[in-house]
């Protein structure tokens, strides 16, 4: 396999991106950022993919609008994945494996904000039988809270204890729309939100856009003096059916886990949308009680759909870039109650990469 | 680096119709997966990863239905990627797959590409209207009769080439088990009767809505040599570009140009008309043959098209059979319509396409293309193993 590493990251995070509904003015300065990170143009771009929704955004091939961002005269080697950043990053991976092109830069986008989250999540249920009922993400994520607590794998103390740090971590995320953290005990005091959930378990509503860019070997070493390697990337799937499945695990997160070497990861970015989640993941993944997870404040303070998988990844790799980190694993999910589960390993050194 | 070796050795489609009312989407994906792996000899347990393409969510009114589908596709426990290039989605999603046994990364890959347009409204799902953007309410046929007029006008082409198109193409289909429309009594004459839609695209020279799916079994070099008949990837391209641009020339797309260069570039093809033997090109409307052929560098451009295709060198006896299936002309599943082209050139060249087999075919072009005649995505498969 190449070496191939993330040497460029831009982000945008926020409660509602005002106007725009093709999102194409929210990707051009981060493209002009990363630019300005790799000192390269569009011409030194070899591929491009995306991730996005078209129910998202409320309308057929949101895509299309969305390449006009990177200025798409003279034509690009260029393609899309209905999915979450994180995959688009992978599939730009692959082409890079394929030794068609040396660089790629992938991107996505979503304005969550123009609908009913909640309510347009539940068109991913099965359309026979499940989307006809509406249970909406907070529904179906509280029963998954439910069956934890009551096979006393976690507690509502455990997720305070998740939502509290990520609070206070995200106080130095510039992006993070919910930040400022208490005391556990404070935020067991509030409300229920969707019992036993409580507001602050639940991600908030957020729009934004991400961009990453990937290089093999020396194109990577000329842009940063220390490159965020791959050591590995591995996603998978299991069955959606919220009524069979065994809503305390996330068997496709282990089963990614174990295709990696997670050993002496001291980074963890989690994407896990409600605090429960990120308890879920900790357990797949083998994670060791030492390792820092979500330093960003993670998804349950910020969580712009289409996006928030892939800003995991290059929170990841920042932290690799600042020497603050020498090996770190990113996640991102898909689907409803952590279905689709993807990991992507990051170290400072090209030990360890697939071979 | 180069690429390791990859080649088709399962295809797999459905009996196309306007309602496939017998199916659910699951069924539907189900039919076309089950008889690409029985066509490789392989089963789900033997998969490594699936690819899943279709179109815009809202032509079914299920968001990401490869989440639902999981299951039903055997893909439970497996790595899943969901691609979505507009119509062009059929062959960029074979060639997502592709990547993943080039790359190394995968040894059996699966991939399905599907569209069930019955279960919702495709007009509508197409006419969401957008602030700042231009309104192009009258179905894809009045967005592209303007390019097919511009065409005529450009190369001087006598009008009755579209006609010439669909006759040879609703004739192919009569060969083909799994096309959609079987019009036994097609001629170029009918067709010219036919109802005027968009001028000068007539009714008889459209592409029908159908359901529909199609699966490739795409598999490494140690695979493809225990199969009898591989179809080897020769070479892939995928390219896009604006939707509106004043430079832009939607008659002949540089997109379309630089695709067709770079693909023929990776096969080792200096002069596509005499080494390429059969090819499966996405022509939706009947003037997107002519077309597409000076695109791709088959004929001269502004009028080598119209000429090879009156001349009768694109039907299945001619000196490139083109659309031997019958083509998107005779059966859309738009989603599933890209991978159908790449599959019956797969099947072209593994010599298994039936009443359809164009004779001694070696090596074959898959088409696709979407949006506004701005996202491209090819394939050329072998009979033999590339030795580039």
């Amino acid at each position: 396999m190449r070496d191939v590493a993330v040497v460029g990251f831009a982000q945008r995070q926020m409660p509602v991106f005002d106007g725009s509904p093709t999102c194409v003015e929210l990707l051009v300065p981060l493209f002009a950022e990363c630019y300005e990170q790799t000192g390269w143009t569009r011409r030194d771009i070899g591929f491009w993919c995306s991730g996005s929704s078209d129910y998202l955004a409320g309308r057929s091939f949101s895509f299309v609008s969305a390449v006009d961002a990177i200025g798409v005269i003279p034509p690009v080697n260029e393609s899309h994945v209905e999915m979450d950043l994180a995959w688009a990053l992978y599939e730009a991976w692959l082409k890079i494996q394929t030794g068609e092109v040396d660089t790629a830069l992938v991107y996505a986008f979503g304005k969550a904000s123009a609908g009913v989250l909640r309510r347009t999540l539940a068109l991913q249920l099965e359309p026979y039988t499940m989307t006809p009922l509406w249970p909406d993400t907070i529904s179906l994520a509280g029963l998954q809270a439910r069956a934890g607590i009551d096979a006393g794998v976690w507690d509502e103390r455990a997720m305070a204890e998740v939502a509290n740090r990520s609070l206070t971590d995200a106080e130095k995320n510039e992006y993070a729309i919910r930040k400022g953290g208490s005391s556990v005990e404070e935020l067991l005091s509030r409300p229920m939100y969707a019992d036993p959930l409580r507001k602050h378990d639940c991600s908030p509503v957020t729009d934004g856009a991400a961009a990453i860019v990937l290089a093999a070997g020396d194109r990577a070493r000329e842009v940063r003096d220390r490159p965020a390697w791959i050591g590995g990337l591995a996603h998978h799937i299991d069955p959606i059916s919220v009524g069979t499945r065994d809503l305390t695990r996330a068997p496709s997160a282990a089963r990614s886990a174990a295709a990696l070497d997670l050993d002496g990861v001291e980074v963890a970015e989690l994407h896990a949308p409600f605090s429960h989640q990120e308890l879920v993941l900790r357990r797949e993944l083998g994670l060791a009680d030492d390792v820092r997870v979500n330093p960003s404040g993670g998804a349950l303070t910020s969580n712009p759909m289409f996006s928030a998988g892939g800003i995991r990844i290059g929170e990841a790799a920042a932290r690799i870039w600042s020497g603050e980190a020498s090996k770190a694993v990113a996640h991102a999910t898909s689907g409803p109650a952590l279905q689709q589960n993807l990991l992507c390993v990051l170290g400072a050194t090209t030990e360890g990469a697939p071979n | 680096m180069t690429k390791q070796p990859a080649a088709v050795i399962g295809v797999g489609q459905t009996h196309h119709r306007a309602k496939r009312e017998d199916v659910s989407m699951a069924g539907l994906c189900r039919e076309a997966i089950d008889r690409a792996l029985l066509d490789a000899n392989l089963s789900l347990d033997d998969i490594d990863a699936i690819v899943v393409g279709k179109a815009p969510d809202l032509f079914e009114g299920v968001m990401m239905p490869e989440l639902f589908l999981a299951e039903a596709l055997g893909a439970v426990g497996k790595p899943l990627l969901r691609v979505h290039t507009a119509g062009s989605v059929g062959g960029s999603t074979a060639i997502v797959a592709a990547s993943l046994v080039q790359a190394g990364v995968h040894k059996r890959v699966l991939t399905v590409a599907f569209e069930k347009q019955s279960e919702s409204n495709a007009m509508w799902a197409l006419s969401v209207p957008l602030p700042f953007n231009m309104p192009v309410h009258a179905g894809a046929g009045g967005y592209f009769a303007p390019h097919v007029r511009s065409y005529i006008r450009r190369s001087e082409a006598p009008t009755h080439v579209g006609a010439i198109v669909a006759a040879k193409d609703r004739q192919n289909a009569l060969k083909n088990p799994y096309a959609h429309l079987k019009n036994p009594d097609t001629t170029v004459e009918s067709v010219l009767a036919s109802q005027m839609l968009w001028d000068p695209i007539r009714y008889d020279e459209t592409c029908p809505s159908s359901d529909g799916a199609c699966a490739l079994v795409i598999v490494d070099e140690d695979t493809a040599a225990a199969s009898p008949n591989p179809a080897w990837i020769h070479g892939t391209a995928m390219r896009s570009e604006a939707t509106t641009a004043a430079e832009r020339d939607q008659v002949n797309p540089q997109a379309s140009r630089d695709a067709a260069a770079a693909l023929w570039k990776q096969a080792g093809i200096t002069d596509p008309i005499e080494e390429i033997d059969a090819a499966e090109i996405y022509v939706p409307f009947s003037w997107f043959e002519p077309m597409w052929l000076e695109s791709l560098g088959f004929a001269e451009a502004n009028g080598g098209g119209w000429r090879l295709t009156e001349s009768g060198g694109t039907a299945m006896d001619g000196r490139l059979p083109v659309n031997c299936s019958g083509g998107v002309l005779s059966s859309n599943p738009i989603g599933a319509s890209g991978m159908l082209r790449f599959g019956e050139a797969a099947l072209q060249v593994r010599g298994a396409a039936g009443e359809h087999q164009v004779d001694g075919a070696r090596r074959a072009l898959g088409h696709a293309y979407g949006g506004g005649s701005q996202f491209f995505a090819m394939w050329v498969v072998g009979s033999e193993k590339p030795s580039n």
